[in-house]
């Protein structure tokens, strides 16, 4: 009954499946050599299907976490000094250059938009930061106290500034990794002192960088230092106008703002709240003086940015794993014209055309398979070695092994069938008389 | 006609094989009609291009005549299809071929159990027949060698132990000596014999006259026609029914 479907007979006898691979791992060894370098097509398809995976998913995963830093419940809203042939005519003759995001703009956006908690507004300058006689470039920011846990910063020494001292106007400030770095190398700055201009700050905590480093080592010349102190006292020294020294004179610009962080509540609203503030700031706004950054819609950006390298990495995948097939393939011709012999004194032993076929197709599928175990094991050592040398993030998901496995086999199936069937459709009295 | 007289094994009616190359037919085999019956040893012979293996083709069911009809174990073969084609090879017909026709990948074991394994036979069953097959043939000190290891005779041995190994109704032999010197040539027939008269019935193509001596029965063909139909020296082992 089984016997008469030799495939269903695979499938439900383990002894012949196994009788099966074995005749079918005899024929390939008979050509060891051949074997393995059409095995190696599939080897280098499968490889570099996983390791390119890897290393996609890797990019990807390290820009999704730099935008989830950001808040993927936040809008952030920004100042930006529009560029001069946009400033109007009146502004241009005078000498305070007014832009930004104004109170006026998180009044409005605070009594229409609903289901926002606001709003983490800061305003920033840059300015040298003195410790003693050393100094930093770095950036003075007036800060409310939610700022660490608005925007994803950890407190690594001390505490942030409260409520309390930002009623008083408290000259204290908290610095990060990286000014601690550049100001205090060898000894701990808690409870001392800073200079910025002639105003003395006391040091009360230290959080991290922007980049999300707390350890001071680490932190490379790239990242800003900053320092943080209660709005109060931000405004209170340093006024509403700031003075930048420019090349051959100083100017002076009035910004409210520099930034503000508006929370939503509900995360699936995030992008209507975020049309809305759009709206707002566009009416609000003759002058392109503002920037919206939506952390959710970035997140959405580089995941389609991800689909599109998934395609093209696809496309890649599938003709590298087309070429293994073809070798595969015209390795199995060239197997069943030199086996023709063979195929006639199976034939007058007894074999069905589907014995024959699926003879045929195990050693398609051994070869193939194998290749792709090979294949896998190298694509997943690529990414450990490239993050281990090289320093980038990969991500070997497990699903990818097990897909990049799966389409070889199945490529091997695919491209075996054609010489199965003609090794199968052979007369088997002409198939006797091949030499 | 006795009504007790055995059935026979295989029945040709004249049956012709025509082959068209071009513009030009060949009537390779025109118009054969013969009964073949069980015990007997039955010897084709003829000069070369009278059409022998070409019969002996059509009775291993390996090709198809183009016409006459072809009853094997009383079942018309014209009715068969591929796959029933290659059950009837397997169950009813042992080949042994002039040039051996072993599978180099396997060992002599493997390669008598090869009719077996596409009759569905388990491991334990191949491994015994296998086993007392190659001891009849004398080749049980050489289960595990491989085909290119052995002698010539002695792969016409393994290939005789194949043919047995589904105990077939008929063993069909083209010039099974062909290939072999004198010496293990007689051997092998002396296998044949003994085959033969432990009740097997057999059909071998030759072009050896001292064959006359051994079978039972002696058919000679020209031209794709039967020329002569004759008792072969040991016809007294079978009772043909013409004979009755
Ligand atoms: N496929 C074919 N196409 C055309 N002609 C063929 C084919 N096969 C055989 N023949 C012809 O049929 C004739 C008989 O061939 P066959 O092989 O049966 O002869 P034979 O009696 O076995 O000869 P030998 O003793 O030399 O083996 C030959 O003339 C051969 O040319
Ligand atoms: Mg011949």
């Amino acid at each position: 009954m089984l016997a008469n479907r030799p495939i269903l007979r695979l499938l439900t006898s383990p002894q012949h499946l196994w009788r099966t691979v074995s005749l079918g791992m005899k024929s390939l060894w008979l050509h060891k050599l051949r074997s393995m370098l059409t095995a190696l097509g599939v080897v280098f398809g499968v490889a570099s299907v996983v390791a390119m995976l890897a290393i996609g998913e890797g990019a990807s995963y390290e820009a999704q976490e730099q935008i989830r830093k950001l808040g993927s419940q936040n809008i952030i809203l920004e100042s930006v000094k529009p560029p001069e042939n946009q400033s109007g005519a009146s502004e241009a003759r005078s000498l305070v250059i007014e832009y930004g995001i104004t109170a006026k703009d998180i009044q409005q956006i605070r009594g229409t938009v609903p289901g926002i908690e606001i709003v983490d507004p800061s305003r920033s300058l840059t300015e040298t930061i003195w410790n003693l006689d050393k100094k930093a470039e770095g950036q003075i920011i007036g800060a409310l106290p939610m700022y660490p846990e608005m925007r994803n910063r950890h407190i690594v020494d001390g505490r942030f500034f409260s409520d309390l001292e930002l009623d008083q106007h408290l000259p204290v400030c908290a610095i990060t990794v990286a000014t601690q770095a550049r100001l205090f190398p060898l000894s701990s700055p808690i409870g001392k002192s800073l200079r910025v201009r002639g105003f003395y700050y006391k040091i009360i905590g230290i959080i991290s960088d922007e980049n999300g480093n707390t350890d001071p080592a680490a932190s490379g010349p790239e990242t800003t230092a900053q320092l943080l102190i209660p709005f109060s006292t931000l405004l209170d020294q340093f006024g509403e106008t700031f003075f930048r020294y420019k090349t051959g004179g100083f100017e002076a610009e009035k910004v409210e703002f520099h930034q503000a962080v508006i929370r939503i509540l509900e995360a699936d609203k995030v992008e209507s709240r975020a049309a809305a503030i759009r709206q707002i700031l566009s009416t609000n706004h003759k002058k392109e003086d503002w920037r919206i950054v939506v952390p959710v819609e970035l997140l959405k950006q580089a995941e389609r940015t991800k689909r599109i390298f998934s395609i093209v990495l696809g496309s890649i995948a599938a003709i590298s794993l087309l070429v293994g097939g073809i070798g595969i393939m015209n390795i199995m011709l060239a197997s069943v014209t030199e086996r023709t012999r063979e195929i006639g004194i199976r034939r007058a032993l007894g074999a069905r055309q589907t014995d024959i076929v699926v003879q045929f197709l195990i050693e398609t599928v051994l070869l193939s398979g194998i290749g792709g175990i090979m294949g896998v094991v190298l694509g997943v050592s690529i990414p450990f070695i490239v993050s281990h040398f090289a320093g980038v993030t990969t991500v070997v998901q497990i699903w990818s092994p097990i897909l990049a496995f799966s389409i070889s086999v199945i490529t091997g199936i695919a491209f075996g069938i054609y010489p199965a069937n003609r090794a199968a459709r052979m007369n088997p009295v002409e198939a006797l008389r091949h030499e | 006609m006795a009504a007790s007289a055995p059935a026979p094994i295989i029945r040709l009616v004249d049956i012709r094989k025509t082959y068209i190359t071009g513009d030009i037919e060949s009537h390779v085999l025109s118009g054969i009609s013969l009964d073949i019956y069980p015990g007997e040893y039955v010897c084709i012979m003829g000069p070369s291009g009278c059409g022998k293996s070409t019969l002996l083709n059509v009775l291993g069911c390996l090709d198809q005549p183009t016409s006459g009809d072809y009853f094997l174990g009383g079942q018309n073969v014209a009715t068969l299809n591929d796959d029933d084609l290659s059950a009837a090879r397997n169950r009813n017909l042992g080949f042994i071929f002039q040039s051996y026709n072993l599978i180099q990948q396997l060992t002599v074991r493997e390669n008598i159990a090869v009719p077996m394994y596409y009759g569905g036979a388990t491991d334990e069953q191949m491994r015994t027949v296998a086993t007392k097959l190659a001891t009849q043939v004398g080749l049980d000190h050489r289960l595990d060698h491989k085909p290119n290891q052995l002698s010539g005779g002695q792969q016409q041995r393994v290939a005789i132990a194949r043919a047995l190994s589904n105990s077939p109704l008929v063993i069909l032999a083209d010039e099974a000596t062909g290939n072999l010197d004198s010496k293990s040539g007689k051997e092998i027939l002396e296998l044949f014999d003994d085959l033969n008269r432990q009740g097997k019935t057999l059909v071998f193509v030759t072009h050896d006259e001292r064959m006359v001596e051994r079978c039972t029965r002696v058919i000679r063909l020209k031209d794709g026609l039967l020329d002569r139909d004759e008792p072969g020296a040991q016809s007294h082992r079978t009772q043909t029914p013409t004979a009755a």
